[in-house]
């Protein structure tokens, strides 16, 4: 027993997530003094709120039973057009953002070329659907054309970054050992980045022809076609049953895609 | 093999087109260029006087995303809980209540949330910021709750051997090893709600949205492009921000 000395009144404390104290308390301080700021700038008007909670009630009972039968050929219409929007803005938003995200490659593309293709994904990235889809309307005219364009915009901007930084990512020496067979810059591409990266590529199409479809909902509310001008007229119409019925009908469709798609990626992998 | 899985999506993308143009007005597309270089015309110079109009808007928006987020965070942890399956508590019931939250939450946009929010709770900061939670949910419950089937069992394993409870069990055995991946998500996360908060105003749930909209129905094309000016920037640097951090964490 003698061997083992014994220190009182230490005991065992877990180790925190930020090691340096100071750190640590300098961040909490600013995160409570944030959020006091924040919530105390925010204006919430609880009147109003307790006001709304019976009207939430009789809205969400509004939702039962979800109607899918009255505004049938309109649901069925608009679904069907956010599906095709949905499938040839994923194939043409990839096919331009597969040149575009070889140029934001730092590893492939010469200097001018890699900050202008990175100039595109930025502006394309920082906006919102919505945004640019007003712009479409404005200048494509109403209908699933302007949704088309800017599901295809948003896509570049998905798709052109990942695809770079996968490329950026990539296994340099495979690509020298292709390249010094004497391979000419097309066959480089060909043989030594696209197999690198492909995997990964059909996984994330899949995944943005998911989020497209998702997106086809919303920008329907500016005019640009699909499910969501339907889910639109639903909501000013007041006719709650059909709104019900079209979310239900976006959720299981989103739902199903996402079955499709994790299947696929195991396959693929 | 592979060829007829080619020619499978250039049919169905052949055959959607068509269904596409049929429903266009071609002579609106063909007119486009000149819309858009007389709408390029009228939105430069961008009117700089009206950035002192921005600050406050800008600041609720920032409120809308970062109070979101924290909201969604705090709601989705017990549902990825719910959802892993080597935490859940019942696998029959609560798994499929708390997946099924994830995906509905997930698959409707937050625009959608807002327009209903606004109608429930008026217009305003509230709404949005509501609206961003429910729709981070499904995304930060999602993502937490693969980390924690990720997780290294045998220090649950070790942890379980020194007799603790279930509580025990989740904040000294599994809490550390997936905070990294917590703190990563709610960084990724809040920097995807900057852009969505950033049009939430559309439908009336405060934030810069609302001066775009306003903007955009006036006609005041020289403030719309200052708006959109100042969400790129707003965008960049909170993606710069988000980099930084997860870099720093990983």
């Amino acid at each position: 027993m003698t061997g083992i000395a014994y220190t009182p009144g230490r005991r065992w404390k877990k180790p925190p997530l930020i090691t340096s104290p100071l750190l640590r308390w300098s961040l909490g301080l600013g995160i409570a003094v944030y959020l006091a700021l924040a919530l105390g700038t925010t204006e919430i008007d609880w009147g109003r709120v307790a006001e709304g909670i019976p009207r939430g009630l009789r809205f969400i009972t509004g939702f039962f039973p979800p109607d899918f039968v009255t505004r049938w050929d309109e649901i069925f219409q608009g679904i069907s057009e956010s599906l095709w929007m949905t499938v040839i803005s994923t194939v043409v938003g990839i096919a331009l953002s597969i040149p575009i995200g070889l140029g934001a490659a730092r590893n492939l593309a010469p200097r001018p070329v890699y900050y202008f293709c990175r100039a595109v994904l930025a502006v394309s990235r920082s906006f919102q659907e919505i945004i640019i889809a007003i712009f479409c309307v404005k200048l494509f005219g109403f209908g699933p054309f302007a949704g088309f364009v800017t599901l295809s915009f948003a896509t570049i901007g998905f798709y052109g970054k990942l695809l770079a930084e996968d490329i950026e990512d990539m296994d340099p020496v495979q690509a020298e050992a292709v390249r010094a067979t004497g391979a000419g810059w097309f066959q480089w591409l060909n043989y030594a980045v696209q197999p690198q990266v492909l995997p990964r590529m059909i996984g994330l199409g899949l995944y943005r022809l998911d989020i497209n479809f998702r997106e086809s909902a919303v920008v329907g509310i500016v005019g640009a076609g699909g499910i969501g001008a339907t889910l639109n007229t639903a909501f000013d119409r007041y006719e709650f049953e059909s709104a019900a019925a079209i979310l239900l009908i976006i959720i299981a469709i989103v739902m199903a895609v996402e079955y499709t798609s994790s299947f696929v990626r195991k396959w693929v992998q | 093999m592979i060829w007829a899985g080619y020619l499978t999506v250039g049919m169905i993308f052949v055959y959607c087109w068509n269904l596409v143009s049929e429903t266009t007005i071609w002579m609106f597309v063909w007119d486009a260029h000149n819309q858009a270089v007389d709408l390029g015309e009228r939105m430069v110079p961008p009117k700089w006087d009206y950035m002192s109009k921005l600050w406050w808007p800008i600041w609720d928006t920032l409120n809308i995303a970062t109070l979101g987020t924290v909201l969604a965070l705090i709601m989705a942890v017990p549902v990825a809980f719910f959802a892993a399956r080597n935490t859940t508590p019942s696998t029959v019931i609560l798994r499929p209540i708390a997946l099924f939250i994830i995906v509905a939450s997930r698959s409707i946009n937050s625009l959608i949330w807002a327009l209903m929010l606004v109608t429930i709770l008026g217009p305003g900061v509230f709404a949005g910021i509501i609206a961003i939670g429910l729709r981070s949910i499904g995304f930060c419950a999602k993502l937490l709750y693969e980390a924690i089937e990720e997780i290294d069992e045998q220090q649950v394993e070790a942890i379980r051997a020194t007799g603790a409870s279930g509580p025990q069990i989740l904040v000294y055995g599994v809490v550390p090893q997936i905070l990294p991946a917590f703190a990563g998500i709610s960084v990724f996360r809040w920097d995807i709600n900057i852009r969505e908060s950033t049009v939430l105003g559309l439908v009336g749930a405060g934030g810069i949205g609302l001066q775009l909209n306003a903007s955009i129905t006036n006609l005041a094309w020289t403030q719309v492009s200052l708006i959109l000016l100042v969400i790129i920037a707003t965008v960049v640097l909170s993606e710069w921000v988000s980099a930084k951090v997860r870099h720093a964490i990983i």
